[in-house]
């Protein structure tokens, strides 16, 4: 039964690099923009709900709720009155100011909170697990994936349900013509980045309560968001949680062969994927 | 109260002028035409009134409102809509959900409000069997259609449209200008660029005639049709 563990393991790893991945989805499929510094937001996230946790001894599951808001204005703000100047035909400014952004945003997590590694603490819900038939399943772990589709359900929803979704939809296809229909596009992108930072703080959350955060971890978090993204395929949240759980499985195998070759086994199955399926495995846009 | 009057309007790209003291108005429920040359200036003369181009010197007054230093997002607001020469649907977005789009932002609306209306104009503009196929899908005549269609969702009490006739077949052009007409006489204002000229005339009581940015002839069709300097420049015919 251990293979059938490794792959549960895999799976519920697997939503939280979807997690990662579904607020970089939601601004690179509305605006085209790669965020450098989304794994950085994501540390920063989580240091906003490590400190309401300890400054006002909140549970974390509040604190995150608190800290959503909060983000979502940071992202507001970020993007209304920095990132929509770098937007353009030329895709170089995006790249180079979100870039500076991650160094500026990890130094000055640096300087706030000092190098050494936290981990925000849940009271002992870390270690309670649930058994699935002979497995046992960490409720942490079970919570992360149920958050990730949830997300996704949400994001969904929104899209296809709502009036903001269509504005969304309509701005990604032509933001001058959506201009024209009364739509302001760079309101619109602003939102789209402030509920990519929700998303974010709720992947915050687990990242801090899984393992150990220090300021400097975000690039790594960001790249496991981008092989999610490109497994999935652009465009599709379904796929980017199905490409988050290919790197899950494959780095719970790497792990169980070796604990040494986690990592390495989840890039080398992304870059399988690349080989054989170089759009991704679900694509949905043409673009 | 004309809906529309520009005064003095110009604008300049480099050495090249696009409008020249440009004024004319336009009376509440009135169509008319623009013909002109090719790079006469007619699409330009649209995106200022739109707003998409800044105007370098002279006024817009929509319905009484100085817009002239308005963005396009609060003139659609005001009540300017248009139709572009080469149709720009959101093309992921269903038919329906084109007009959702514009009838709840262009018209500043939830689109509880706004769905019903969206559903009669899709009949009007013969659309309403494609309202749930993605508009990347359609046909060119649909493509008008539709571009006729949004522009109608975002309420506009003047109705710009861009040489929707062109490319069409004489059945298609003949049915979308019925269309049109219906829209017309229902009491919308219109301001329509066209090269297919017996499309044009059926329908404006007024046609303003462009070249190199300056109006060159102003009058009822068959006069300006009649006019010796509107033959030789725009018909090409020696007189």
């Amino acid at each position: 039964m251990a293979w059938l563990d490794t792959i549960i393991q895999g799976v519920l790893l697997g939503g939280l690099y979807a997690l990662f991945a579904a607020g970089l989805s939601l601004v690179f499929g509305i605006m085209r923009l790669v965020n450098l510094a989304h794994g950085d937001l994501i540390v920063l996230a989580a240091f906003l709900i490590l400190m309401l946790v300890s400054a006002l001894g909140l549970n974390p599951f509040l604190a995150a709720l608190l800290a959503m808001p909060l983000m979502f204005a940071i992202g507001w703000a970020l993007q209304f009155f920095l990132l929509n100047r770098t937007l353009g035909t030329d895709i170089l400014p995006p790249l180079l100011v979100t870039f500076g952004l991650s160094i500026v945003i990890q130094n000055g997590l640096l300087q706030g909170f000092a190098a050494d590694s936290r981990r925000i603490s849940v009271g002992g819900l870390e270690s309670v697990s649930v058994a699935l038939g002979p497995i046992n399943v960490g409720v942490m772990p079970l919570l992360t994936l149920a958050s990730a589709i949830a997300v996704i359900v949400g994001l969904n929803q929104l899209f296809y349900r709502t009036s903001l979704g269509r504005a969304f939809r309509a701005t990604s296809d032509d933001p001058v013509t959506a201009g024209l229909m009364g739509i302001q596009p760079k309101r619109i992108f602003a939102t789209a980045t402030g509920i990519a930072m929700v998303v974010v703080t709720i992947a915050a959350l687990y990242l801090g309560t899984r393992a150990n955060f220090d300021p400097t971890i975000g690039p790594a978090r960001l790249i496991y968001a981008f092989e999610a993204v490109i497994i999935g395929g652009l465009g599709s949240l379904w796929g980017t949680l199905f490409g988050g759980i290919v790197i899950g499985i494959a780095q719970t195998f790497g792990a169980a062969i070796n604990p040494e070759w986690q990592i390495l086994a989840g890039h080398l199955a992304f870059l399988v994927v690349l080989l054989v399926r170089p759009r991704g495995l679900f694509p949905r846009a043409v673009d | 109260m004309p809906i529309l009057a520009l005064s003095n309007v110009s604008k300049r790209f480099g050495a090249l002028t696009v409008a020249d003291a440009v004024s004319f108005e336009l009376r509440q429920g009135e169509a008319l035409g623009i013909i002109g040359p090719n790079g006469a200036g007619k699409s330009t003369l649209f995106n200022l009134i739109t707003g998409n181009i800044a105007a370098d010197a002279g006024t817009i007054v929509f319905d009484g409102r100085d817009v002239t230093k308005l963005p396009p997002m609060q003139r659609c607001l005001a009540g300017v809509g248009r139709s572009f020469q080469i149709p720009q649907p959101f093309e992921k977005l269903t038919v329906f959900e084109n007009l959702l789009v514009a009838g709840a932002f262009g018209a500043k609306k939830t689109e509880a409000e706004v769905g019903d209306r969206c559903a009669e104009i899709l009949v009007e503009t013969g659309l309403i069997g494609r309202a749930n196929h993605p508009a990347g899908g359609l046909s060119l005549l649909q493509r008008k259609r539709l571009e006729l269609a949004r522009a109608l969702a975002t309420e506009p009490r003047l109705l710009l449209l861009d040489e929707i006739a062109g490319g069409l077949t004489e059945d298609e052009c003949g049915m979308l200008v019925d269309t049109i007409r219906t829209i017309h006489r229902a009491g919308m204002s219109i301001i329509w660029i066209e090269h297919v000229l017996h499309a044009l005339n059926s329908v404006v009581e007024r046609l303003l005639v462009l070249n190199f940015g300056k109006i060159i002839g102003m009058g009822t069709p068959d006069a300006v049709m009649a006019s010796r300097e509107v033959r030789e420049i725009y018909l090409g015919i020696e007189v």
